[in-house]
């Protein structure tokens, strides 16, 4: 029964990872970078939630379902508002330099986001308790124990994958995404209006991370300006695993990524070494297929 | 932007650094203190408390005329809970402010970091509450005021045969720290000496937030109970996390346990666990009674009422009176002279319980062991050495 509680476990934390990677595989999709401070509008979401939750609560009652949503949707709302903020101030100016500087100030608005964070002034950089959002019900069948949270989140992820998929794939301003993905100097000819499309996608993108990061305050309920690096940076591999640009791609690398490091993580002797082992299969993966699980490899025309 | 503007304000830029730089004039009627807390951070709670208690001390001893007709000044580094932070500030400390002792820190990780920099400077080191033994052994001029894990470990051992009746008991360590790893080593000998057996061995690294998998695999097991060598903000997830697999029995520590962000964070599910730390307000001498009415005049929570110490504020309160006392005796602040007589202290009254400093510098002290109850720390009992 053992293994069955780790598949349990593992679930419960590769959702979350996938819920982040979607968010970087989509950006990427769109406009073929990596936007690293997309861990750290997950801790601002995850800020955000927890100055909202004592506002919510006056016409809310306490941890219930509808104020949980409130305080998710408004969580999400506020991150949208700081994702498009951050790509018109940050990103735009460089769109048509090489991808390397925006890939550089990519990083750097990241540090600038973490350390201005835990100035005493903004948030201060010790733990802070995040509230019980949600009650909590544990559930036994035989010998497993499933928290309720192990199932709330991978049906959060799966939920909001099918509605990206739906927005890209069945709408207006998805056909633009794809449009401005496949070849951004064709789309703009066609009079898509990229400004657009692309703050759309920061926007979208950033409110996943809101939501991500509000899923991952309730799993450990302590929040601090870094608390996005650790997961940030295993949902980038994630969505690389996946096949980066590809969404279900990226669940399933996130998934992958997350049974991986809780099966090491649970042997005795060696659980001090579940990210160098979860990060040894994944080299080895990538080695066998390189544009990820679910990528497409690309030939580059020279 | 034209050229001379900017070289006026990269000018006047440079004039206040150097203006920031420049205002503290050494002045001779003070005698500077220097101490290195982890006062932001994971382990904030530790730092705060601990710089609070010396603080008070401090100013106790300045109204009461200072120590050789000087005022003392506390000249305190934040070092942000961060490996590599400790040896930077204590370095600052000791060259710029030309402190004439240091105080700090809690966390024995940080500690060692700063122990061999006084070491080499010639300038006595004492540390409130870092308990791994190498601490004191990195130099004849860093001392403490606090027990040591052979004696912490081997309390909680004793603890767990004979109060939790634990046969066999899984043992969950924090890599990453030199002080969890020492206290897990510690105990195990203990325990397993005494006819206890440990099924199962598991490690975390600091700052994690799944431990599921390893707590599963401690669950499977099936221990009478699990003993945690971790600081309070991993041991509150961790209460959580193994509230929610279902494994309902005892978890315990060490002092690393006592912040009160432990039961912030962790709530109903750090409920009935224990650990075993350096002192608790409710027992203790007139001289810890007077403390916490020092402490609570002095110091209020964040929503106005009066801060109860913990055992990092008296340890704090404690270093900084046994520096006063042995620079007293001392007569000067020589940091080799002052050395000698912070070796030579014996039967010093403080807040903690009687201090005595070991050939090894040491204190050798009891420990009291207390269990979260109602959302605060409560009393169990009293080990003595």
């Amino acid at each position: 029964m053992n293994w069955l509680q780790q598949l349990i476990n593992g679930f419960g934390l590769g959702s979350i990872y996938a819920l982040i990677a979607l968010g970087y595989t989509m950006v990427y999709g769109v406009l073929r970078f990596i936007n690293f401070a997309h861990s750290d509008v997950l801790m601002l979401g995850a800020f955000a939630a927890f100055f909202l939750a004592p506002k919510v609560e006056g016409f809310v009652p306490r941890q219930s379902y509808a104020g949980a949503l409130l305080i998710l949707v408004l969580a999400a709302a506020v991150c949208a508002v700081i994702g498009i903020l951050i790509e018109r101030l940050a990103y735009r100016p460089l769109r048509n330099r090489p991808k390397l500087t925006v890939l550089i100030t990519a990083i750097g608005v990241s540090l600038f986001i973490e350390f201005s964070c835990q100035h005493r002034a903004i948030f201060g950089a010790q733990t802070r308790p995040f509230p019980k959002l949600l009650p909590e019900h544990t559930f036994h069948v035989g010998e497993l124990t499933i928290a309720s949270y192990d199932i709330m989140v991978p049906l959060v992820t799966m939920v909001l994958l099918v509605i990206l998929w739906f927005v890209v794939q069945r709408t207006r301003i998805g056909t633009a995404m794809r449009a401005v993905a496949y070849n951004h100097q064709a789309a703009c000819l066609m009079g898509v209006n990229i400004d657009r499309v692309i703050s759309f996608t920061f926007g979208l993108g950033s409110a996943l991370a809101a939501v991500a990061g509000i899923l991952y305050a309730l799993k450990a309920p302590g929040i601090e300006p870094l608390m996005g690096i650790q997961p940030g940076l295993r949902a980038f591999v994630a969505a690389v695993l996946g096949g980066i640009g590809n969404l279900p791609g990226a669940v399933l690398g996130g998934l992958v990524l997350g049974l991986l490091e809780t099966f090491a993580g649970g042997i005795p002797g060696i659980s001090n070494y579940r990210d160098g082992i979860a990060f040894a299969i994944l080299i080895l993966i990538l080695l066998f297929r390189p544009a990820g699980l679910l990528g497409r490899a690309q030939v580059e025309k020279v | 932007m034209n050229i001379a503007l900017r070289l006026t304000i990269v000018g006047l830029a440079a004039t206040c650094l150097v203006g920031i730089g420049c205002n503290k004039q050494p002045a001779a009627d003070v005698i500077k203190v220097g101490e290195f807390a982890s006062l932001t951070g994971k382990e904030a709670n530790f730092g705060n408390s601990s710089h609070q208690g010396t603080l008070l001390a401090i100013e106790e001893l300045n109204a009461a005329g200072g120590v050789l007709g000087k005022k003392l000044e506390l000249i305190t580094e934040d070092d942000l809970t961060k490996a590599g932070e400790p040896a930077t500030v204590v370095n600052k400390l000791i060259s710029r402010d030309g402190v004439v002792a240091v105080l700090g820190e809690v966390a024995s990780s940080r500690s060692l970091e700063a122990a061999p920099i006084c070491q080499q400077n010639k300038i006595p080191m004492i540390s409130p509450s870092s308990t791994n033994p190498e601490v004191t052994k990195t130099g004849d001029y860093i001392f403490r005021v606090c027990f040591i894990d052979p004696f912490q470990g081997t309390v909680m051992a004793n603890f767990a045969t004979k109060k939790l009746k634990a046969k066999k008991v899984g043992i969950f360590t924090d890599v990453k720290s030199d002080y969890s790893k020492g206290l897990a080593k510690f105990f195990k000998e203990s325990f397993v000496a005494s006819g206890g057996q440990v099924i199962a061995e598991l490690d975390f690294n600091g700052g994690d937030k799944d431990f599921k998998a390893q707590l599963t695999s401690i669950k499977s097991a099936g221990p009478d109970a699990v003993f945690v060598p971790g600081y309070y903000t991993d041991v509150a997830l961790i209460c959580i996390q193994a509230k929610q697999l279902g494994l309902n029995v005892p978890l315990f520590g060490g002092d690393g346990w006592e912040g009160e962000d432990l039961v912030k964070i962790g709530q109903d599910a750090v409920e009935g666990h224990y650990f075993s730390t350096h002192y608790h307000p409710d027992v203790g001498s007139p001289k810890s009674t007077a403390f916490v009415e020092a402490y609570k005049k002095r110091w209020k929570n964040a929503d106005g009422s009066p801060k109860v110490p913990d055992a990092m504020a008296a340890l704090g309160y404690d270093s900084a009176m046994i520096l006063a006392d042995a620079m007293k005796r001392a007569g000067t602040m020589d940091g080799t002279k002052v050395r000698d007589m912070l070796a030579a202290t014996k039967d010093f009254d403080a807040v903690t319980g009687r201090i005595t400093i070991n050939s090894q510098r040491d204190a050798t002290k009891s420990a009291v062991i207390l269990q979260v109850k109602g959302g605060t720390f409560k009393y169990v009992e009293t080990i003595n050495p």
